[in-house]
């Protein structure tokens, strides 16, 4: 076991708790950076394209995370916010605006239309600010289909390709490219993150997820604070939306719909609720899985002679798998790691009450 | 000099009055307990101060403000801090976290400059800190500071409110029930905590209480009040003397007759 000798206060500040620490997610760094070239060394992107759709969903992933995991607000409607960036991104591309302006802009433009469909339905609480926004997940499609000028309906809208000062980036034919560039968002909003939870704001985000009215006995202001963690949640699910574009290429009206919303909250969950790690975990599994049935479907097929063809294999996988994460392990996979982890820590002093905290991500429903 | 002044305070359920007419006052420097039978709507004043309720009639101020004008989560920023009866902690969050949380008051950073980790952001959050650390050293949370608050123990838990209370350097503290589920020595540590808030910090202290050890220990006055309405004020061995204050506890003189001439 590992003790830390804090001596400053830089100590309970900074990023990493010890060397070793920082050593290790270094390494993973360099992981990170260097998986394109084995693809590359193979000839092979397929698979690289598969990694990049995974950051974009922990991007993603991550706002919610805020949102439901650190300010306790269940959301299932955050693909209309992907669907707004994404289709603001279009807009903007398409009027002419640099890549680099338009971007970040249709997150923030996203963030702030989220925070003012946000603000009547934040006045509810758990189970119905889940169908508040579930509501609004269901209405998305038919705003797309709608606002036909601007999102081409049903017939949907080609997104156009990246161009930062003269570099063109596509998925296609440039996928290292474009996953450098997704791995580069992904890691600026991690590190926002990490600030964001060391520092007033973020611990605002907690006290009112753990308890409201004492929150408000300590002088943070509920409305703005759950406004603001919308903001952040929704921009960041903005950005999300806009790579998701240019990683899908097309987008229709039926891009972003409830099933959307509903994997990025079973993301979440299976990931681990309240932990960074979790958006991250919870996006391998969520990308993990239809390559795995594809891949085992066909393993199958060419063994054992076994056609397999059961539609909505995937969702009925899905959902036991988030059946199975919510009896047996609540913390979701970054839990199950911090578990494993400290069981070899302390061994053998590991008991088995250890991380038996109270359920509480809906915990604010029990005040007022 | 008065800190808070309540004057005429009403406040009603429905057709159930629960604090009738109570004026009072808080001296600088003062430790004023509130003590009286269950229901007798001692905790309610107390979230008539923190403005969870809305009062009926009546006027309170505080440090020369007029708290009905604000909002509960205005009352902080005057320098009120207040603990809960049934522990209200952030319990996912650690020792440190919750104590940090008591700082909110007086951060002077926005949401951007604390996403980008400002410089600013970054020397605000190493005076935090050290403030903090203070009230560690204070309160003797030492072991605790790295733990969560789910995992602890019912005493600890009481003690790290009250650390996070006083971490937001308040004029006034709100104590409701300190000692409520403490054993001996964890209220005597507590009577010893309260003097030294009121002597070393210079903090004036107002409590809600049960344990009259406590009470005739640490205050300097003493109110009790039952069914909302003030029946005595003064040293706790006036109050507890008072023959209204026995006869809100005990009952009448009659009733406690028939009790006896049971054969």
């Amino acid at each position: 076991m590992r003790f830390v000798f804090k001596t400053s206060y830089d100590a309970d500040i900074q990023l990493f708790k010890h060397r070793a620490q920082a050593v290790w997610y270094g390494l993973l760094l360099l992981l990170v950076l260097a998986t394109p070239l084995y693809f590359a060394a193979i000839g092979d992107a397929y698979l690289l394209g598969e990694i990049t759709g995974v950051l974009i969903l922990a991007i993603a992933g991550m706002g919610l995370m805020l949102l439901t995991g650190h300010t306790g607000l269940p959301s299932l409607g955050h693909a209309t916010f992907m669907a707004l960036g994404c289709y603001l991104n279009i807009n903007f591309l398409g009027a002419g605006v640099p890549w680099l302006i338009a971007f970040p802009l249709s997150g923030l433009i996203a963030g702030a239309l989220g925070t003012m469909i946000a603000l009547p339905v934040l006045r509810l609480h758990g189970v119905y600010l889940a169908l508040a926004t579930l509501a609004m997940s269901m209405l998305t499609s038919d705003f797309v289909v709608m606002a036909e000028p601007w999102t081409g309906g049903i017939a949907g809208a080609a997104v156009p390709d990246i161009n930062i000062f003269g570099v063109e980036v596509n998925r296609y034919s440039t996928p290292y490219k474009f996953y450098y560039l997704v791995l580069f968002v992904a890691i600026l909003l991690v590190w926002f993150y990490r600030n964001l939870l060391r520092t007033p704001t973020g611990r605002s985000f907690t006290a009112v997820r753990d308890s409201e009215i004492s929150a408000r006995a300590m002088g943070i202001n509920l409305t703005r604070t759950k406004a603001m963690s919308f903001f952040l949640s929704a921009t960041a699910a903005g950005l999300a939306g806009a790579l998701f574009g240019h990683s899908a290429g097309y987008v229709t009206n039926e891009t972003f719909d409830l099933v959307m919303s509903i994997t990025l909250l079973l993301m979440i969950v299976i990931g681990g609720l309240g932990f960074i790690h979790g958006a991250f975990f919870g996006a391998i599994v969520v990308g993990i899985i239809p390559v795995a049935i594809a891949n085992g479907r066909s393993f199958l097929a060419t063994t054992f002679d076994v056609n397999i063809n059961v539609p909505g294999l995937e969702s009925a996988l899905f959902a036991f798998i988030l059946i199975c994460f919510i009896l047996f392990e609540p913390m979701g996979l970054y839990g199950r790691w911090l578990k494993i982890r400290t069981y070899f820590e302390l061994f053998p002093f590991y008991r088995k009450d250890m991380f038996k905290r109270q359920k509480s991500y809906l915990k604010t429903d029990r005040v007022q | 000099m008065s800190l808070l002044e309540i004057e005429n305070i009403t406040l009603r359920f429905g057709g159930l009055v629960a604090v009738d007419n109570v004026s009072l006052t808080v001296n600088e420097g003062e430790v004023f307990a509130l003590v009286g039978p269950n229901g007798a709507g001692k905790s309610t004043i107390f979230n008539l101060i923190s403005r969870f309720y809305d009062p009926a009639e009546g006027r309170i101020r505080f440090d020369g403000n007029d708290l009905l004008a604000r909002t509960a989560d205005q009352v902080p920023s005057f320098g009120i801090a207040r603990t809960f009866q049934n522990i209200e902690l952030f319990e996912q969050a650690t020792v440190l976290q919750n104590l940090l949380v008591g700082r909110h008051r007086h951060r002077k950073t926005g949401m951007l400059s604390n996403i980008i980790f400002s410089p600013k952001a970054y020397s605000e959050e190493l005076r935090h800190r050290a403030a903090v650390e203070e009230v560690i050293e204070f309160l003797n949370l030492q072991p605790y500071r790295d733990k969560y608050i789910g995992g602890l123990p019912y005493g600890v838990r009481k003690v790290v409110e009250l650390g996070r209370a006083l971490a937001s350097e308040p004029k006034l503290l709100l104590l409701d029930e300190p000692a409520s589920g403490l054993s001996v020595e964890e209220t005597q540590d507590m009577a010893f905590w309260i003097e030294d808030i009121q002597t070393q910090m210079g903090v004036s202290v107002m409590m809600v209480e049960h344990d009259m050890g406590l009470v005739s220990a640490v205050s300097n006055r003493v109110m009790a009040l039952s069914d909302g309405k003030e029946l005595a004020t003064g040293t706790a061995a006036e109050v507890q003397s008072h023959p209204a204050v026995i006869e809100a506890y005990l009952g009448t003189s009659e009733i406690s007759k028939t009790g006896t001439s049971r054969t």
